[in-house]
């Protein structure tokens, strides 16, 4: 049977690779630009027997998607700027307790309010460190509605299988744009469920981390009644004032994630072999990045583009290595500024970083990434 | 077939995303060429200045956004006078002649055509106006077929409404069709 | 023969947290034998908390427990009980937690009738953090934050909810500790979303500031200014100036969220719109 292809946003690309990968809970809260992913999840999940709550507020739809994944069901919810800051304490409260979840966050332009309409990128470090406390995070920023539905599929799959909340990261531009997808069969892409207990109840603690930093999953009504809290944990899931055992929980938290980054992290390389210079891009910037390396190239300027997918963990060996070979690193960002902060941090001051930044709703061009290579040549 | 760039622009409510999504699907889906579509809007469901571009190219198409328009559709004043700069030279200009009466200068041809009264007096219904712009452009563009555009129309319009629709698109068509081939 | 609680409980946890004196320890005795008698199973149960000190008793219990955030264990409650509609789903709350950071889940929740048990635990005032008001301190009570009286007006937390759409309200005391089990018990069978506030006493944030010489003081204060339904409408008014019904206050048989939700799934995959 031949693909089905659609003619779909990005938006919709999410919402239908959500599907893809399982997604049977989806809760939420009308917010440009991220509306779309609700609508799809609205008309589709109660055909696959699945659930989708309007809720009251942005914080609502957080709790609801973490207590309906200890429930079993893979679950997401849908969000952009001020609904971002809003669920960001029970992002926090799925970190800690290790509820996989996939949070989508369209992003808009401005602080508070903004510009609702407008794109923006200017929350990239928001998804990092949003929520208080040190806490792992994965962050995935897709650029092209194909990719959006193979990458949401690819969160569900980390999100269960490191349990741990997955923000699926990027701009208005790339949320709204239509453009052509090819929907994967069934079983063409990997769909990755939790771990499930292999101990009976009476052997089994909820973070149990003797055979591994990621520890099997039970859900709730399945026999194996445990304890979930908020609170700084031992393995037995209940609350610990020894403060050793805090800072030894926490650290195995960080390397969960940490020490799997090969697995995690993920660009999209175009061009590097030869590059002098190297644009660091994502998202909409990332699409203006491959059409001005194609541009250049035929000009014969040798520049390269990388383009991660998941932008946290950050790829900083990539970036170092890169630092080490090129001239200079261009940033172009729908911010004034902040993922570029990243790239220099692990250049280790080896080349030239050099930012476009532009928050006027528009997009960063090709043409403006060119006129800024030609200028650090 | 390089990059062509089209932008529909007029006022919020005249259907003009929709417009751009029926003509990039056309391309994307029943053509078999990239196509992409985007738009830009305000705050407001209604009225304001609206733009919904489509990109068609044979190539991977990167950059969403139309910067250098071949094709620009204007069905108000208001929207004419703000895009008509980003037309590339040798661009075309498409406006409804009733309602953009002042054709600002430039190195672009003009094509002039009662849209909105077309979709009024010949079918009966104003709000058909959009398909009718997507014939006009399907005939100035001749990238993409009549047929992939009909059959994109028909997957989007209401159920009851086919038949108005294919009316709407045959008029536009045949209306440009006139001008382009003179 | 006395009662046997440790099947329900988790009793490694014990001692508890709670301030000698406090009446959470009554309440949660009542709640287990309320559960008992209701007959729900333990790996079919799940019960929910915010934050604050009425919060901390799901760790005490032998369910699937889950202490969330403040305010927000009807929302988490909430995804749980739609993706697991055949299971019981209580929420364990306090005055704070539930009706001031938590009060918009807790009027939605009412709205939808979503099948819910809530009991809120009304102790007027933020124990945990040490005695500052809250949405239901007495006017003129002496908290941290309100050291001169307090100048805020009360919410009657059954009034909101009845006013939100709850169908099943009730209010028992830990003075009357026996009554409160029928009421819990009731408010498990009930399908819909049903509110249980308890009254109960705290000894050492709000008592000492507030003229209790001892916690048996706030008890008797219990015993003085709540009484049975039945009884409280057939007094005057002048009668019950300052006191406030116990008992079941209201019953309202009305469709429930998860059914009326999965029977919209039965009708769209049997084709319907």
């Amino acid at each position: 049977m031949a693909r089905q292809v659609k003619l779909f946003q990005g938006n919709e690309a999410c919402a239908y690779g959500a599907l893809y990968a399982g997604c049977s809970f989806f809760a939420g809260y009308p917010i440009t630009p991220s509306t779309e992913v609700a609508e799809v999840m609205a008309k589709e999940l109660p055909k696959r027997g699945g659930a989708f709550m309007q809720m009251e507020d942005e914080i609502a739809s957080m709790a609801a998607i973490i207590g309906a994944s200890l429930a079993g069901a893979k679950s997401m919810t849908a969000t952009s700027g001020p609904g971002f800051s809003l669920k960001q304490e029970n992002i926090g409260f799925a970190a800690i307790a290790e509820v996989p979840c996939v949070v989508v966050n369209v992003m808009r332009g401005g602080p508070s309010t903004g510009v609702p309409t407008g794109p923006g990128q200017s929350d990239i470090m928001q998804c990092r460190w949003g929520t208080h406390g040190d806490h792992p995070i994965i962050t995935i920023t897709p650029a092209y509605v194909q990719e959006i539905f193979s990458e949401t599929v690819r969160a569900f799959n980390l999100a269960e299988k490191y349990r741990n909340p997955v923000i699926i990261a990027f701009d208005e531009i790339v949320g709204h744009m239509r453009e052509r997808i090819e929907i994967p069969e069934p079983g063409e892409l990997e769909v990755i469920d939790r771990k499930k207990p292999d101990v009976p109840p009476e052997e089994y603690f909820p973070y149990d981390s003797s055979k591994g930093d990621i520890p099997p999953m039970a859900n709730f009504f399945e026999g194996y009644r445990y304890h979930v809290t908020g609170l700084n944990h031992d393995r037995t899931g209940f609350p610990i004032n020894a403060c050793e055992l805090v800072h030894i929980e926490e650290e195995r938290l960080l390397r969960k994630i940490y020490a799997n980054r090969d697995d995690i992290v993920k660009n999209d390389e175009y061009m590097l072999d030869d590059a002098e210079v190297a644009v660091f891009a994502y998202g909409a910037c990332g699409r203006s990045a491959r059409e001005a390396v194609d541009m250049a190239r035929k000009e014969g300027i040798k520049i390269g583009l990388l383009r991660p997918l998941t932008m946290w963990p950050f790829p900083d060996r990539e970036v170092e290595a890169l630092a080490e070979r090129v001239k200079a690193i261009i940033v172009p960002e729908l911010s004034l500024g902040q993922i570029i902060l990243e790239v220099e941090r692990c250049s280790k001051g080896k080349c030239r970083i050099d930012g476009i930044f532009r928050v006027d709703g528009e997009p960063i061009s090709p043409f403006q990434i060119l006129d800024k290579v030609k200028e650090v040549l | 077939m390089g990059r062509y760039e089209i932008r529909f622009s007029g006022s919020g409510g005249q259907g003009l995303i929709l417009a751009g999504v029926i003509f990039a699907e056309a391309a994307a889906i029943y053509e078999g060429i990239n196509a992409v579509q985007s738009q830009s809007y305000g705050p407001e469901a209604r009225g304001g200045a609206s733009k919904s571009e489509v990109i068609i190219s044979d190539e991977t198409i990167n950059y969403p956004k139309a910067t250098n328009i071949d094709l620009l559709l204007a069905l108000t004043q208001e929207s004419c006078n703000k895009y008509y700069k980003d037309l590339k030279e040798g661009g075309i200009l498409l406006v409804d002649e009733d309602f953009v009466t002042e054709i600002p200068e430039g190195n672009y041809r003009v094509i002039k055509l009662p849209i909105i009264r077309a979709a009024q007096e010949k079918v009966g219904k104003a709000f058909v106006a959009n398909i009718v712009a997507i014939g006009a452009i399907t005939a100035i563009v001749g990238k993409v077929s009549y047929e992939s555009v009909e059959k994109a129309v028909l997957s989007r319009v209401p159920k009851g409404t086919e038949e108005l629709n294919k009316l709407a698109l045959q008029i536009g068509y045949e209306m440009a069709k006139e001008k382009v081939t003179r | 023969m006395a009662y046997d609680y440790s099947r329900y409980l988790r009793n490694d946890k014990f001692p508890h947290i709670w301030c000698p004196g406090c009446t959470y320890g009554i309440v949660l005795k009542a709640i287990i034998r309320a559960i008992d008698k209701a007959g729900l199973k333990q790996d079919d149960t799940a019960i929910v908390s915010g934050i604050g000190c009425a919060s901390r008793l799901p760790g005490y219990v032998d369910f699937n427990t889950l202490h969330t955030t403040h305010g927000r264990a009807i929302a988490f409650a909430t995804g749980i009980k739609m993706v697991k509609p055949d299971k019981n789903v209580l929420v364990i709350t306090g005055d704070g937690d539930a009706t001031a950071i938590g009060g918009n889940h807790f009027i939605h929740a009412c709205r939808r009738n979503i099948d819910i048990t809530v009991v809120v635990f009304n102790n007027y005032i933020y124990g945990m953090t040490g005695g500052q008001y809250s949405p239901t301190t007495p006017t003129g009570a002496v908290a941290t934050t309100m050291p001169y009286g307090n100048v805020d007006p009360q919410f009657n937390i059954l009034e909101l909810a009845k006013g939100a759409g709850a169908t099943f309200i009730a209010r028992g005391t830990a003075y009357h500790a026996a009554g409160i089990d029928n009421l819990v018990v009731e408010a498990i069978k009930h399908k819909g979303l049903s509110v249980v506030e308890i009254i109960n006493a705290c000894p050492t944030t709000y008592g000492r500031r507030n003229k209790f010489k001892s916690p048996t003081d706030m008890l008797l204060w219990m015993k003085d200014h709540f009484l049975p339904v039945t009884a409280f409408e057939k007094l005057p008014p002048e009668k019950t100036a300052g006191k406030l019904p116990m008992g079941i206050l209201y019953r309202e048989e009305k469709p429930e969220y998860t059914e009326m939700y999965y029977s919209m799934v039965k009708r769209v995959q049997e084709g319907g719109k």
